[in-house]
């Protein structure tokens, strides 16, 4: 049983790393506007006419 | 003196900018009306983010609030708006006084412990799962006191953090010394907490870190789901209230007219009223001669004329006249603080009144702590040892823990408010679906509940087309509430037209000199008796034009279309319907008699309807108030329950439990109709989980349970109760 102290801790270390994902998240307001996120995917304003991704329109 | 000249001073709705976190850097939150798809989303913020200033522009497509943070020193706040303006969007600014943040920390909060609690059930479940099949099996003590171990480092910590809302409000209601739902939760989950730590440290069999855990996740849950139904609603009145402009154009002292929120306006400060316009606090006429719709304020339907040393009430309508205000020094005698008075009062007693939850917590937590108590005791008593006596005692309150019960209500509360979301009726109060199910009577306000806000005419069909072609055109120049009724008839156009303030207008049509106004103006006394004679309770309109006989138009105003059968089928509920109204008691007694309402009592102030409504509590009836009205804001607040419709004036929507869109009273049926049945499945629910708890109980007294027992018997009931809220869709 000895392989239990490896693998509690691994999976533990996974789990609080999707608990601390969801938390970061939330606290950057990703939950705030579920209607338009949807729809800012389709949008390509924050991509510049070379396909690379603009600064300016980087939003939290 | 319209808002056209008036610049709206939007700097004073900015606020700073916290999240940039930079001087000068403001943000300015606006409700946007006109947004139909997500494409106007990308114009707008596009349109924003060219302009050079913005440092953010964010539109949220589910609350069509937009948020644009801009540096106010190189861009003014005219500019963000005239911007969305410009693209062809309506902009208003919320009052930052009114922005309520609190509520969206909490929910937050909410959501943070739910994750918290969701993480630590399911590694504590997955361990709790490996010890309940090695119990079966060959498990060694040493693994176990390992697993424990691990399951204690997880549940703790996380207990105490997921669990704080509860501990909170337990703590709260144990202070005020009442006794609430919150209360056995609490100790249910520190007793569970500290029962599976002392026999983790004794390296016993039994730890029941996974239920305290699993009852802290599902009871979140069912809260976090209530919260997040009611902010929506929340948010949803906000915006109405931004979209109705409750603001104020000021006169500075510099001269300059400047557009501000209420809350800035102070006793003293000259306010300009642009005709058709509300008038926005309880001030006193400096300038200016016009008539008053008072008739959301005190529910009379005949416009009053005012005069420069008049006072008016804030929440009236301005008629023909541009006024020249001054704020009121004494706004503690006026009738807004009168109202306002009156209904802390009756919220004060509404608050006294217990909700079904904590009425089943205040049967269920002595029965079940005395259980507990009674447990310990007799296995003490048989002679068990304190050691297992205490074990038994603590299963029994884990087993008999309240989740179902917890759930029970608010459960059901998410559901129905859900449903009544789609029929457009916004709960402001999740406990009104109780009291709402209790309803035996209702009481209507008339003028702009029963009845349309805008007047119609009745007799149109009397008066000469030609005439009435004629005053149609001279109509549409005035905008005097009555003369609205005329302003349909015709396609002629107006010349000359002079104002006599409070009297009517004169003018010129296709030639002819034309006057419409009062009976006197109009020399037409003789024809507006007999007008009144047979439409007692109309108000009257006079038409005279040169060479043609005077004619009067009867106005009065309309039912809502759907007013009648709304009244039969609440009616056929087998509910009273009875009339408080304001207004004078012709116009009263005309509305009763077409809808066949027996109880009717006219000219009623906001006291003399509290007090009414009071006498009908003393008879034991469940009084469902809905109104719209300045002087129904108390009644709303002292009724057992209430509604008002979304055109109400912002203190009556505050007042009232729940409030409903659109110019139809059906909604009212539907609110009936779905607390109706939300009350039968809360109900049912709470059967159900006492049905678990008397089975349960001697199960756990014999000491019986097994930590798998437990866990499975918490979320079975919890599932169950969760279901049959779903059927409270109605």
């Amino acid at each position: 049983m000895d392989i239990l102290l490896y693998l509690i801790p691994i999976a533990l270390f996974l789990g609080l790393l999707g608990l601390g994902a969801f938390l970061w998240s939330l606290k950057s307001g990703q939950f705030d506007d579920l209607e338009g996120a949807r729809w800012r995917i389709l949008s390509d304003d924050d991509i510049d006419a070379k396909g690379s991704p603009r600064e300016d329109t980087h939003q939290d | 003196m319209g808002e056209g000249t008036a610049a709206r001073d939007w700097s004073a709705f900015a606020t700073p900018d916290e999240v940039s976190g930079r001087e000068g850097v403001c943000r300015l939150e606006l409700a946007v009306d006109g947004i139909t798809c997500a494409a106007c989303m990308g114009d707008i913020e596009r349109g924003l983010m060219s302009l050079s200033g913005v440092e953010r522009a964010r539109l949220n497509l589910s609350t069509h609030r937009l948020s644009v943070a801009y540096d106010a020193a190189a861009l003014p706040a005219e500019a963000v708006v005239g911007r969305v303006e410009a693209l062809g969007y309506k902009a208003f600014p919320f009052d930052p006084a009114r922005r309520d943040d609190s509520e969206r920390e909490e929910t937050k909060e909410l959501l943070r412990s739910l994750a918290v609690a969701g993480f630590a059930m399911m590694n504590v479940m997955l361990l709790s799962v490996s010890v309940w099949s090695g119990n079966a099996t060959d498990i060694t003590a040493g693994t176990r006191d390992f697993l424990h171990w691990v399951s204690a480092l997880i549940a703790l910590p996380a207990g105490a953090y997921a669990g704080r809302p509860f501990f909170r409000s337990a703590w709260r209601a144990l202070r005020a010394g009442r006794m609430a739902m919150d209360v056995p939760i609490s100790l249910g989950v520190i007793l569970t907490l500290a029962l599976s730590l002392a026999e983790t440290i004794r390296g016993g069999e039994e730890a029941y870190f996974d239920s305290a855990v699993m009852l802290l996740f599902f009871l979140l849950v069912g809260r976090y789901a209530e919260r997040a139904m009611r902010r929506r609603t929340r948010a949803e009145a906000e915006n109405l209230a931004a979209l109705r402009a409750e603001s104020a154009t000021r006169i500075d002292p510099d001269g300059r007219e400047r557009i501000v929120p209420l809350s800035e306006i102070r006793a003293g400060d000259r306010l300009v009223v642009a005709p058709g316009a509300r008038i926005p606090v309880d001030a006193t006429v400096e300038s200016g001669v016009s008539e008053i719709d008072k008739s959301l304020v005190t529910g009379e339907s005949d416009p009053e004329r005012i005069e420069p040393g008049a006072s008016v009430y804030g929440g009236t309508l301005n008629g023909s006249g541009a006024l020249v205000v001054v704020a009121s020094a004494a706004a503690d005698k006026s009738l807004l603080a009168t109202v306002e008075r009156l209904m802390e009062g009756a919220m004060e007693a509404r608050s006294q009144r217990l909700d079904l939850a904590d009425r089943a917590a205040r049967l269920y937590a002595p029965v079940v702590h005395s259980t507990a108590a009674l447990t310990l005791l007799g296995w003490v008593l048989a002679g068990a040892g304190w050691h297992q006596s205490i074990v038994i005692a603590v299963s029994a309150l884990i087993i008999t823990c309240p989740c179902a019960l917890g759930l029970a209500v608010p459960a059901v509360q998410v559901v129905a408010a859900g449903a009544l979301f789609r029929s457009r009726v916004l709960l402001t109060n999740g406990s009104a679906l109780e009291r709402l199910a209790e309803v035996d009577m209702v009481v209507f306000d008339k003028t702009g509940t029963l009845t349309d806000p805008e007047p119609t005419a009745l007799n149109l069909g009397d008066m000469p087309d030609d005439l009435l072609a004629l005053a149609g055109a001279l109509a549409r120049r005035s905008r005097h509430p009555l003369a609205q009724a005329l302003a349909g008839a015709g396609t002629l156009s107006a010349e000359n037209v002079v104002e006599h303030p409070g009297e009517g207008l004169e003018g010129n049509v296709e030639g002819r000199k034309l006057r419409i106004g009062s009976p006197v103006f109009c020399a037409a006394e003789s024809e507006a008796e007999a007008v009144l004679s047979r439409h007692p309770g109309a108000s009257v309109i006079a038409v005279h034009a040169d060479g043609m006989a005077p004619a009067v138009a009867a106005i009065v105003q309309a039912l809502k279309p759907d007013a009648a059968e709304t009244i039969a089928a609440l009616k056929a509920r087998g509910l009273e319907i009875a009339i408080f109204s304001g207004d004078r008691p012709g116009a009263v007694a005309a509305v009763a008699d077409t809808l066949q309402i027996a109880d009717r009592r006219a000219g009623l102030g906001p006291e003399a309807k509290v007090a009414a409504l009071h006498a009908l509590a003393d008879d034991g009836r469940k009084v469902l108030m809905v109104g719209d009205g300045l002087n129904d804001a108390a009644a709303l607040a002292a009724a057992h329950v209430s509604l008002s419709p979304v055109s109400g004036v912002a203190l009556a929507r505050a007042a009232a439990d729940a409030v409903f869109m659109g110019n139809r009273l059906a909604p009212v049926i539907a609110t009936l109709d779905v607390a109706r049945s939300a009350r039968a499945r809360m109900t049912e629910n709470l059967g159900f989980s006492a049905l678990y708890n008397i089975v349960a109980i001697p199960v756990a007294v014999s000491g019986h349970v097994t930590p798998l027992i437990a866990a499975l018997a918490m979320s079975a009931s919890s599932i169950i109760v969760t279901l049959n809220a779903l059927r409270a869709r109605a």
